[in-house]
């Protein structure tokens, strides 16, 4: 890796104070840290979220979880309140990488990097999260604006991401075997607002809804529904894991086994 | 003898308390006072002209030393081990090998520059201010692409990207067998190229004793006298009197540190140069650009049969890419360790094999776990399993009907091999008890209750290991002898130290040898301490590798053990005042037949180093015999492996539900270790025929660089493996243990056994390795479409 400098911030306020030009937040790291050390990255000074007591954390909240954004995903899976409000959040936790990444990597900087093959951008986007900064409160529709683009301003900090309850829920990824990041990961949402499905791993810009099969869904939320729905290979990842044909094939037989073991 | 500590008793791994504990000294834990650093420059092209390397700023930077490219490195180039002939009898086309680039760059992570500093962070920093101008030129990398008309030129000399065109058996007597053929299976595969990965990157560092001009070279290496021989007498022009070599803890090889590397050659270089230790450790993006790879055949095979499913002849034509240089064993590798072995563990009775090698703007290929021998079981067995579908018959039977019977034994192949024994139908029977082979179709109905394709399948292997007779290997082009050599110390207390030129990274020989002196000295195991790894302490070695530790290592380490009892004998005889014929040697005792005098062997010891009551005008002091051994033959393990697999139909993912294996590695040290080793060779050969492809895009660019795209096989992508030991093993008849070697095996059996089961699974002729869930998933739907048809 290249040198650079290193502060420990102890509030959000000084960390995004902190945040500014070649400056990088750092999180859990388990993409930066392998980025400079493939000097792929040369930031000025990392600016470490790790000290600050306030964003390690998980509330329910009027029937949803807000998890504070230095949250492991091992705490998140383990977590009685999102077992209870979100089995399929627990769930999904519980299937990022492996445990050295669950006991270091967080979902605010799983959000804030938004990896096109990451889980939580489509637990985020199929919940109906809202992204919590140190700014404002953005909407998972909002927040995701393509490959490892979100809508943060520079110096703006997550502090948590919060998720309504769903009716009903569940993530079914198909791992791509090497990374063991989602080949298509479809995260499948029965809310109050209607069925929402998002899909991940898949798309040439990183996660998106399946508008198509959140219609057929909305009539009857019955695996059986997509059937009829075509899944157009067009805007989708063809790589030498899988062409766009096949992603497309796997995101209508993830999304109905989602609809089946949804509870 | 010491209970339990034997030959045949399940040792636990004296070894694996400092490997486990993070207590071994690896190659990179070592540092020389005044220590430099090295950082290889590595050219991002596949095929490029240096035009101009511009070093003036990465001089100026804080803390580099020196910068030295292709031409301050003006030395000899890396050597080839193995000169293969063409079919009309001319050589074979062997280009310059430079440790550094000299004009030209060959494939991506060539080496164009060395940047050595007093930090590797300042080596890394002067190494990406080096400015280095270059004329990218077309590029080849595909194995079948590299012989098609046009195809852009790796080198001058080698034309159509020729580096031989070999040939192996009887041309004529196969196409008169084809031509009274009942029927023809035929079947055109690739053998899926590889990355090694072993788990400690490779590193060297060099060093120069000013005052003694001897240079050092510490490495990852698999055989340090070879390297000590290739670097000395071929690179750098070093006498190996003032040249050491040392291969201390190596964590894993494989293959892919069997052979000299420029970095090697590199840093002792450099270290003269600057009089300074230099270290160079591989980061993990440059193991996959600069290790040796493994396999990358394409095969056309035919096999005629009579109509009663009997194999009349076999042919067979190959590409095999050697990349972009000649790696050490790479020429042998798809001739003399493949093409000998086709006729596999059947009587074949004429088989002829064409193999053609070919150069491309590529990684050098070169031997990995089974190294030819995989390739050649995976041909033959697929194409083994297309018969019998053509024939009707069950793979089993068509498999039983063919193989070499016990009584046939020595068996005469018609390539080059004779093997001296074997009983394959008792491993086959074993494997098909061990794996419910009849319940298989109750189980695939239950498996299509469930909506999933259950597929089942064998492979019938066999190797030549115990790599091997000199006289043999230098008959077939080999530039070396291939013996080993065991030196055996008798401490004056009686405790044994013995240095082995069969090095260990990761076999377990520190307690494999350890069983054979405690068996044959009748010692206990902690008396003996096993050395390896380092020429200034072992008298010659010719490493590891081909499965041949025991079957040529432990062999010499027997003769010097004999040597041994011979001498204490002659000492026992002098101090029990009998004749020396009357001496016997047991359980660690000399005792005088018919009499109840004794000696124990600490007492002989003893004698030998304090000689005040000893024969000294007939036998030397001292209790010290060294020996080296040269087989007769290679040695011949075989067995049978059957997988089993379900394939969800929707997704294409492969549940490998079941995997028996049953060897004969024909007598047996540990059978833990054994085991384990089988273990191990399993995991690669489902690692190569279900994860693992090593893939370039057509420009030459290494699409799996990093684990992020590159497979390895983990635990939880395979299943329990069940590891059984034939029940009827046939000992090799021509070394003193009866031992046949057992690393390889399980890479050379898996794949074969695994992708029968899925080709069986979805009903198709066959599907190339890797099968990766999209291949399968379009295999089910043709499947599925034809079945609606």
């Amino acid at each position: 890796m290249y040198s650079f400098d290193y502060q420990k911030a102890g509030s959000v306020a000084d960390a995004a104070k902190a945040a500014t030009g070649e400056a990088k937040l750092v999180a859990g790291g388990m993409t930066l840290i392998p980025t400079l050390k493939l000097r792929l990255a040369q930031p000025s000074k990392l600016v470490d979220l790790g000290g600050i007591r306030d964003l390690v954390g998980i509330k329910a909240e009027g029937g949803g979880v807000t998890i504070g954004a230095m949250t492991t995903h091992a705490a998140v899976a383990k977590s009685a309140d999102v077992k209870k409000a979100i089995p399929a959040l627990a769930v999904l936790a519980e299937g990022i990488g492996d445990p050295a990444v669950r006991n270091r990597g967080t979902i605010g900087g799983s959000v804030a990097n938004n990896d096109p093959a990451a889980d939580y951008p489509a637990a985020c986007v199929a919940l109906g999260a809202t992204i919590v900064t140190s700014k404002r409160k953005i909407a998972a529709d909002d927040f995701f604006k393509g490959l490892f683009e979100t809508a943060l301003e520079a110096g703006e900090v997550i502090t948590a991401v919060s998720f309504p309850a769903p009716e009903k829920a569940n993530y079914q990824k198909f791992r791509n075997p090497a990374s063991r990041y989602a080949l298509v990961g479809v995260f499948v949402a029965k809310t109050k607002g209607g069925v929402r499905v998002a899909v991940t791993g898949a798309g040439e810009g990183g996660v998106f809804r399946k508008k198509s099969f959140e219609a057929a869904l909305s009539k009857s939320f019955d695996a059986g529904a997509l059937d009829a729905v075509k899944v157009d290979a067009k805007g989708l990842n063809s790589d030498i894991h899988a062409s766009a044909d096949y992603r497309a094939h796997l995101i209508k037989v993830m999304a109905k086994r989602a609809v089946q073991a949804a509870r | 003898m010491p209970e339990g500590t034997g030959i045949g008793a399940s040792v636990r791994r004296r070894e694996d308390g400092r490997f486990l504990t993070g207590s071994g000294t690896y190659t990179d834990d070592i540092n020389r006072p005044g220590q430099t650093h090295a950082i290889m420059v590595r050219s991002p092209h596949a095929h490029a002209k240096i035009k101009k390397i511009d070093r003036a700023k990465t001089l100026k930077m804080p803390g580099v030393l020196a910068v030295y490219t292709g031409e301050d490195m003006k030395v000899g180039g890396l050597p080839c081990g193995w000169l293969v002939k063409n079919q009309d009898g001319s050589p074979m086309v062997e280009p310059p090998h430079p440790a550094l680039a000299q004009d030209f760059v060959r494939h991506v992570g060539d080496i164009v520059a060395v940047v050595i500093a007093e930090t590797k962070q300042q080596a890394r920093d002067g190494a990406d201010a080096l400015g280095v101008d270059y004329g990218v030129l077309p590029a080849v990398v595909d194995t079948r692409a590299a012989v098609k008309p046009g195809a852009p030129q790796v080198w001058e000399q080698a034309k159509g990207n020729i580096c031989y065109d070999w040939g192996l058996g009887d041309k004529a007597a196969v196409d008169a067998a084809f031509a009274k053929a009942h029927k023809v299976a035929k079947i055109d595969l690739v053998n899926n190229r590889l990355i090694p990965n072993a788990m400690e990157p490779r590193a060297a560092i060099g060093d120069f004793d000013r005052a003694t001009g001897e240079h050092t070279l510490y490495t990852t290496s698999q055989n340090p006298h070879v390297i000590r021989l290739l670097m000395g007498a071929f690179v750098l022009s070093i006498p190996e009197a003032k040249l050491r070599v040392v291969a201390p803890d190596v964590g894993g090889g494989f293959g892919s540190k069997i052979y000299h590397y420029a970095e090697e050659a590199i840093v002792t270089w450099a270290a003269a140069q600057l009089k300074k230790p230099v270290k160079w450790t591989a980061e993990r993006s440059e193991s996959f650009m600069s290790d040796a790879h493994g396999r990358d055949h394409a095969t056309h095979a035919e096999l005629a049969l009579d109509k009663d499913g009997k194999f009349l002849a076999l042919k067979v034509e190959t590409l095999a890419n050697m990349g972009a240089y000649l790696s050490t064993f790479s020429t042998c590798v798809p001739t003399y360790l493949y093409a000998t072995l086709l006729a596999g563990v059947y009587t074949t009775p004429a088989i002829f094999a064409n193999v053609k090698a070919v150069f491309t703007n590529t990684v050098p290929v070169d031997a990995y776990r089974g190294a030819g021998r995989p390739e050649a079981t995976f041909l033959l067995e697929r194409v083994v399993d297309v018969a019998a579908r053509e024939m009707k018959m069950d793979p089993a039977e068509i498999r039983r009907k063919n193989f070499i019977q016990p009584s046939q034994f020595p068996y005469q192949t018609p390539v080059a091999l004779q093997y001296d024994t074997g009983n394959y139908g008792a491993t086959l029977d074993m494997a098909m008890k061990m794996a419910d082979y009849k319940g298989f179709a109750a189980r695939k109905d239950a498996s299509a209750k469930k909506g999933k394709l259950r597929g089942i399948g064998m492979a019938c292997y066999i190797e030549a290991c115990g790599i091997a007779p000199s006289a043999v290997v230098g008959s077939l082009g080999a530039r070396a002898g291939l013996y080993e050599c065991a030196n055996v110390r008798v401490h004056p207390t009686g405790s044994v130290s013995v240095f082995t030129g069969s090095h260990a990274h990761g076999q377990g020989h520190e307690t494999t040898f350890a069983q054979v002196v405690a068996d044959k000295l009748g010692i206990p195991i902690e008396q003996v301490d096993i050395v390896h790894g380092d020429t200034g302490k072992i008298p010659f070695g010719m490493g590891t590798y081909g499965s041949r530790s025991i079957a040529v290592g432990g062999a010499a380490l027997v003769k010097a053990l004999d040597k041994i009892v011979a001498k204490g004998k002659k000492i026992a005889a002098h101090l029990m005042e009998a004749s020396e014929k009357d001496v016997e040697f047991k359980d660690g005792k000399f005792t005088v037949a018919g009499t109840d005098k004794s000696k124990a062997f600490g007492e002989v010891a003893l004698t030998a180093y304090v000689p005040h009551n000893y024969p000294i005008t007939e036998l030397e002091p001292g209790l010290e015999e060294q020996a080296f051994y040269d087989p007769l033959n290679f040695t011949y393990p075989s067995g049978c492996y059957i997988a089993e697999v379900e394939v969800d139909k929707e997704t294409g993912s492969i549940e490998i539900a079941r995997f028996v294996a049953s060897d004969d590695f024909g007598k047996i040290i540990n059978p833990m270790i054994v085991e384990g080793q089988v273990h191990g060779g399993v995991a690669q050969g489902l690692g190569q025929a279900l994860l693992e492809n090593c893939v370039y895009d057509k420009d030459g660019q290494l699409l799996t660089g990093s684990y992020n795209d590159y497979c390895m096989p983990r635990a939880d992508d395979l299943p329990s493996f069940e590891v059984q030991h034939t029940d009827k093993p046939t000992p090799c008849t021509h070394n003193p243990l009866g031992v046949k070697g057992c690393g390889e095996a399980g890479a050379i059996g898996a794949p074969a056994a695994f992708m029968n089961a899925v080709c069986n699974a979805l009903g198709v002729a066959h599907l190339d390795m890797p099968a990766t869930s999209e291949k399968v998933w379009r295999a089910a739907n043709a499947h599925m479409a034809r079945a609606a048809e």
